[in-house]
């Protein structure tokens, strides 16, 4: 379980004693203080916690949208100094994908503009990531004409083409209905076996970050600060419902929701 | 006997045919809806009325009738120089409208980013709009003299505030996921103009051009009405007065249709066209 911390091979994300504040009209707030964590290369880490725990800012700051206030975040060794196509996030929002470029020039767009890629070569990538997610038939169509989960398909497409060196997606299903965030999932754990991605996840529901997690990191509110991290890479969609699954859930619930009790 | 069994045959048919009975009401209602029939009637009931008010009036020289009026439109564009007159029109307000488009992106640019610049421009915008365009007319014959110049002034104060205006608020309303999005594949600067903002920000790009169309047209209009008398080529204003002076009513309204015509003609050719092209076929038409 800690083979991370011995290993001497550099983990792809690194976060030391990671602060990060934000500005409001009262003055500054701390969302997240003090938080370690690390992603190995091919591990799937969820942050979960309620909201206001931070998770999101989290996500930001690695994505190189916001700026630690103390503490440092590396991928693979460097320091983050700003957002770059090598962390691709998928976030909540359908309106992430371009309305004005079909699901074909959307997956392109960052292949074209980031990686510098030849038309030819954009779409061949392209077509192949988005046949993965299962969009083959939809190439031409606008996002406008496509459902919520075809527009999260192409966003995650999107990203897989791009090829990051580490995937962020930031409650990525939320805006789901349940059956469609169920298959969702299943897919999205199904390609990150497949392609060995590196995966910074972030949620609030307890079911999907055991789910799809091979590590969660708990978080609590108001700052963020790391309550516990627990091993969850032995648990996959077929554990849905077995007694294992749940002794994991409920064990992830009291300690987010008892701690204040059993303090 | 025969009655029943016609009755009967009706209620088969009835129920045998019932899609078909749906779809031929549906292809009158059809035709009642759409839009284009529902203006050609209307248009047809203004003709006819229009034509009775002129012979019931029965004096063309305050109300010429409707078929007089087609006829001095065919006559006026074929050898009273109204074609020429309109592209005169034409020409004056692309110059002008081109101008305006230049120096409103400039504005915004800087309005974009510079919080203080874009009080300004939106003070400045605010003071500007309700005052007619037009009435900066007797103001811009006093600096720039009777012709073009006065003319592009007026033109230019018409377009670029609304434009202005129209983009600013495009620009600003940017969704954040879009901003983020261009900002993680790396995008900066113009990149991040051309890629994101401006697509981003076309529906109140498009709107902000046809409202500053619109006003052009007007305005320039208005402006030859007072004083076609200097200019040579004249334009549709001054064609317009100038046959008014001359007692030609019935080129008054040739004119007027022209004008008409001109405006309906770039309204539904080019910017419904550069919506369909656009902004409609993605879907995010407000």
């Amino acid at each position: 379980m800690n083979a991370i911390a011995t290993d001497a091979v550099v983990p792809v994300l690194e976060a030391r004693r990671l602060t990060l504040d934000y500005e409001t009209e009262r003055g500054t707030v701390r969302a997240v203080d003090e938080v370690d964590f690390s992603v190995a290369e091919g591990e799937r880490l969820v942050l979960l916690g309620p909201s206001g725990c931070g998770k999101s800012s989290i996500l930001k700051a690695a994505a190189g949208f916001l700026r630690p206030a103390s503490g440092t975040l590396h991928l693979r060794g460097r320091e983050i100094g700003g957002p770059g196509p090598d962390r691709i996030v998928v976030f909540q929002e359908f309106d992430q994908l371009l309305p004005w470029k079909t699901v074909l020039g959307n997956v392109t767009f960052p292949l074209r503009v980031a990686r510098g890629l030849t038309r030819k070569e954009a779409e061949e990538r392209a077509r192949h990531a988005l046949d993965r997610v299962g969009l083959a038939r939809v190439l031409h169509q606008f996002p406008h004409t496509l459902s919520g989960g075809m527009k999260q398909r192409t966003a995650i497409a999107r990203a897989l083409a791009t090829d990051p060196e580490i995937l962020l997606m930031d409650e990525p299903f939320a805006a789901l209905d349940a059956l469609t965030r169920l298959k969702m999932q299943q897919d999205l754990i199904e390609i990150a076996d497949e392609l060995k991605i590196t995966l910074l996840f972030v949620t609030h529901a307890i079911d999907e970050a055991v789910l799809i997690g091979s590590r969660l990191h708990l978080l609590s509110a108001h700052p963020g600060r790391t309550i516990a991290s627990f091993d969850t890479s032995g648990l996959g969609a077929a554990d849905i419902g077995s007694a294992r699954f749940e002794r994991v859930t409920r064990d992830v619930h009291a300690l987010l929701f008892d701690r204040r009790a059993a303090a | 006997m025969t009655d029943a069994i016609l009755r009967q045959g009706e209620a088969e048919e009835a129920a045998r045919a019932p899609a078909s009975a749906a779809r031929r009401i549906g292809w009158r209602v059809w035709l009642l809806r759409s839009l284009a029939v529902r203006r050609l009637i209307v248009l047809l009931a203004l003709a006819a009325i229009w034509e009775i008010a002129a012979r019931v009036q029965a004096n063309p020289i305050m109300l010429p009738s409707f078929a007089e009026t087609a006829r001095a439109f065919i006559e006026a564009s074929l050898h009273e120089g109204l074609v020429w007159s309109a592209l005169g029109s034409i020409w004056v307000l692309l110059k002008g409208y081109l101008a305006a488009i230049l120096i409103a992106t400039v504005i915004v640019s800087l309005a974009v980013s510079n919080s203080f610049l874009r009080d300004t421009l939106q003070t400045l915008a605010a003071m500007l709009n309700p005052l007619p365009a037009i009435a900066l007319l007797p103001l811009a014959m006093l600096w720039f003299g009777l012709g073009e110049k006065s003319l592009l002034f007026v033109l230019i104060n018409a377009v670029v505030w609304p434009f202005a205006l129209a983009a600013l608020q495009g620009f600003e309303s940017v969704p954040e996921t879009h901003r983020l999005v261009g900002r993680n594949y790396g995008l900066s600067g113009m990149a991040y103009v051309r890629h994101i903002l401006i697509p981003s920000a076309l529906p109140s790009i498009i709107s902000g051009l046809r409202i500053g169309w619109a006003f052009a047209w007007r305005t320039l209009i208005a402006a030859e009405l007072v004083f076609g008398v200097s200019s040579s080529s004249g334009g549709l204003g001054w064609f317009i007065f100038k046959s008014r002076n001359e007692l030609f009513t019935d080129r008054v309204f040739a004119g007027l249709a022209a004008v008409i015509l001109i405006g309906l003609l770039v309204e539904a050719v080019i910017f419904r066209g550069l919506e369909s092209a656009t902004v409609r076929r993605w879907g995010v038409l407000k």
